[in-house]
């Protein structure tokens, strides 16, 4: 039996979701610096493996959100492992940030305001997108 | 090598992340994007200052940057976060948070970044 939040052992379970979040976020981390490996840039090249990771890691999240999560509120490891740590683990905010600063200041500001845009806007798309269809697959009853 | 670095970056980036979740939860309420955004401002901030250092060893890039930072900070729960706001019609406050979090943290990531490259 996995730890429950709301059956108590509130302790165990907090703990449990950390040990949840670290493994699911070494995973997350392994696929995120794999499609780096696979798709190099230049330091004022276009930031094409974290656009992949941040978009496709936000449709997932959102197919999770609608389909599995919202069906085990409870579980004290199922948020922590997938969401925070797989899909958390998998996306990154800093390599976004940094690669906007690096493009701006390879004097490319164009291609660096562009990137924000198409991060941003395809981001929560994909979002808005994997919770509706996910809320609209998920069973009911 | 390399991977297991990423690895040991990793295992402290996310819990940490998780931890911030909890306490913004605990403290402004369930659903507070606050932890979400102080990690992702704090993430951009280390990553920037480690590039802007230059002439980093490989080793401390894949262990901070893409290990650490790169786990530490999220764009997927950015995006969840603002998309809920939205559904709960409470559109300002999403676009607030999304808005913050790029100023904030690009803005985080310039400074750190030029201000290691004065060093």
């Amino acid at each position: 039996m996995l730890p429950d939040d709301r059956a108590g052992g509130q302790g165990d379970s907090q703990v449990f979701g950390y040990l949840a979040a670290a493994l699911g976020g070494a995973l997350g981390a392994l696929g995120r610096w794999g499609t780096a490996e696979a798709l190099p840039r230049e330091t004022d090249g276009w930031p094409w493996a974290t656009l992949l990771v941040n978009v496709t890691g936000c449709l997932v999240l959102g197919l999770l959100i609608g389909l599995v999560f919202a069906r085990s509120p409870g579980s004290a490891w199922l948020r922590p492992f997938l969401g925070t740590g797989v899909l958390g683990g998998f996306t990154t905010f800093s390599a976004f940030a940094l690669e906007t600063v690096q493009l701006t200041d390879a004097g490319r500001p164009g291609p660096a305001a562009a990137y924000v845009v198409v991060s941003v806007v395809g981001g929560v798309a994909a979002s808005a997108l994997g919770i509706v269809a996910g809320r609209t697959r998920a069973p009911t009853g | 090598m390399t991977a297991l670095l990423v690895v040991l970056g990793a295992m402290a980036g996310a819990p940490l992340r998780l931890l911030a979740e909890r306490l913004a939860a605990a403290r402004r309420g369930p659903g507070s994007v606050v932890g979400t955004a102080a990690v992702n401002v704090a993430g951009s901030a280390v990553l920037g200052f480690l590039l802007g250092l230059g002439g980093v060893p490989a080793w401390l890039l894949a262990l901070v940057g893409t290990g650490f930072c790169g786990t530490l900070t999220t764009f997927s729960t950015l995006g969840a976060d603002v998309v809920r706001l939205g559904g709960e019609g409470r559109s300002g406050r999403a676009a607030a948070y999304l808005g913050g979090t790029l100023v904030l943290g690009i803005g985080a990531a310039a400074g750190a970044y030029g201000a290691a490259a004065l060093l």
